[in-house]
């Protein structure tokens, strides 16, 4: 299985609001909110580490799952994420022209 | 307000978090409408690190929708550069404008920058009544061009229409116009005292007359027999609830960096150059005065029949002389609507038939 990378899509408005994070969608202006593994996903998505990474090192390292099932559950969010425009999937790593210049708080 | 949003914006009241803050970048402006309550001199406007500083500080604080307005924001030079800075710290960005200065490269930048949507005031689908109002000839056909720019680029566009004698006649003119243009298009009958006080612009303000006419268009209001039936007695609910968002998710910062509970409620918190946004936001004792305010503390309101549905401004009231009186623009839009009067007309009504009556002397009496 080849690696994917995930980014931010720079056109969404986002905010943490006690942990839990607000997106906006560019397109739309559709509101989302993420739970803690997604939002924790959110934060990490530079475009720079691929997506086995991210999760290996930001959630089964917080969280009690089989690496397997976390993965493929962050596969599947990231493309419904990326359906919405508001991340970007791509098999080499993404530009930060390209994805948001600053992590949200 | 979606529900999603409905929910959060509670969640951000319960953890006291600013949501949304509107940001005048400049009081200074190309046009000069009539009614425009703003003093158009820059008397020291925060710089360009100034404002950068205050948006770090925003963001830090919690804000998610930002709104920058004016004055008009396009005759800050560095217009374009702000805007570029809270896009990249992911506020949520939307505009107010009379949009004469966006040109396809502008509208193309707005686009780029992500920015959600932009607000543009239009007064008449007619230009010899629009330029009357922000008296610069040709502004109309600057400011609909200047819609097309945008609608072009794929913004979302809404048109704010506000409603005055003057061109109380023209709203189903500029919604025709709105919906040719493909944009949204609000109405709004409120006209606000200067910030200095000053209260002459109200005299330009929609006759009772005019209101009525508007209160009962279908077209706008829908159901016109709900919309205009005398109110529900009010519930326990209803005491216990908050006057409006001022001050509690939403707040307001001026060019020179005072910080304000609503840009319609001037009533001075503390300044961001000299403070921390989010030490006044937490702790200016005026802001939490402000925030203390729950229906039942109003004078003359708990006992009026519009409470549950009036859609009093506190800010206004302020104005008035009182946060917690009523203000009477919108005693007079209640009773417009229903026919009632509120308490407070007729506590007045009372008052001036006390200075009037006229007893009659003993002396004639007996005569």
């Amino acid at each position: 299985m080849s690696r994917i990378y995930v980014a931010r899509n720079p056109k969404v408005a986002a905010r943490s609001l006690d942990g839990e994070m607000m997106i906006m969608s560019g397109r739309d202006s559709t509101l989302f909110t993420l739970n803690q593994t997604a939002t924790i996903l959110w934060q990490e998505a530079d475009g720079t580490r691929p997506l086995d990474e991210i999760v290996t090192r930001r959630i089964c390292s917080e969280f009690d799952v089989d690496p397997a099932t976390a993965l493929r559950d962050a596969e599947d969010l990231a493309r419904e994420l990326e359906g919405h425009e508001i991340m970007q999937i791509s098999e080499a790593p993404i530009s930060p022209q390209r994805s948001a210049a600053g992590g949200s708080r | 307000m979606s529900g999603l949003m409905e929910e959060m914006t509670n969640k951000a009241l319960a953890r006291n978090i600013p949501m949304s803050v509107q940001v005048d970048l400049t009081y200074r402006c190309n046009e000069r409408c009539v009614h425009c309550y703003l003093d158009h001199d820059d008397h020291g406007e925060m710089t360009t690190a100034e404002i950068k500083h205050l948006l770090d500080e925003l963001a830090e604080a919690g804000v998610f929708i930002l709104t920058f307005s004016g004055g008009e924001i396009f005759v800050r030079k560095d217009f374009f550069e702000l805007l570029e800075y809270a896009r990249r710290l992911t506020f949520c960005v939307k505009l107010k404008t009379n949009a004469v200065l966006i040109r396809e490269h502008e509208a193309a930048r707005i686009r780029d920058l992500g920015v959600e949507s932009v607000q543009i005031s239009i007064y008449s689908h007619r230009p010899e009544v629009h330029d009357a109002i922000t008296l610069v000839p040709g502004s109309l056909k600057r400011s609909l061009e200047g819609i097309r720019f945008l609608k072009s680029q794929g913004m979302k566009v809404v048109i704010a229409n506000v409603l005055m004698t003057g061109n109380m006649q023209d709203y189903p003119g500029v919604r025709a116009l709105a919906a040719e243009l493909g944009v949204g298009c609000t109405l709004d009958p409120t006209v606000t005292p200067m910030m200095d006080g000053n209260r002459s612009t109200l005299q330009l303000g929609a006759d009772p007359a005019t209101l009525r006419q508007v209160f009962r268009d279908s077209s706008l209001i829908g159901d016109v027999d709900e919309f205009c039936a005398i109110p529900a007695a009010p519930d326990e609910g209803t005491m216990e609830s908050l006057p409006c968002s001022a001050g509690h998710t939403a707040c307001y910062v001026s060019p020179y960096g005072e910080v304000f509970p609503c840009v319609q409620f001037p009533l001075p918190t503390g300044n961001v150059r000299r403070q921390r946004f989010i030490d006044i936001w937490r702790h200016s004792d005026r802001m939490n005065d402000v925030r203390s305010i729950r229906v039942k503390d109003l004078t003359t309101c708990p006992e009026c029949t519009h409470v549950a549905h009036c859609t009093r401004c506190p800010g206004l009231a302020y104005m008035e002389g009182n946060m917690r009186g009523p203000s009477s623009q919108d005693c007079e839009k209640s009773f417009v609507r229903t026919g009632v009067p509120s308490a407070n007309m007729l506590s007045k009504q009372r008052k001036a038939a006390n200075l009037v009556q006229i007893q009659t002397m003993p002396a004639l009496a007996t005569a």
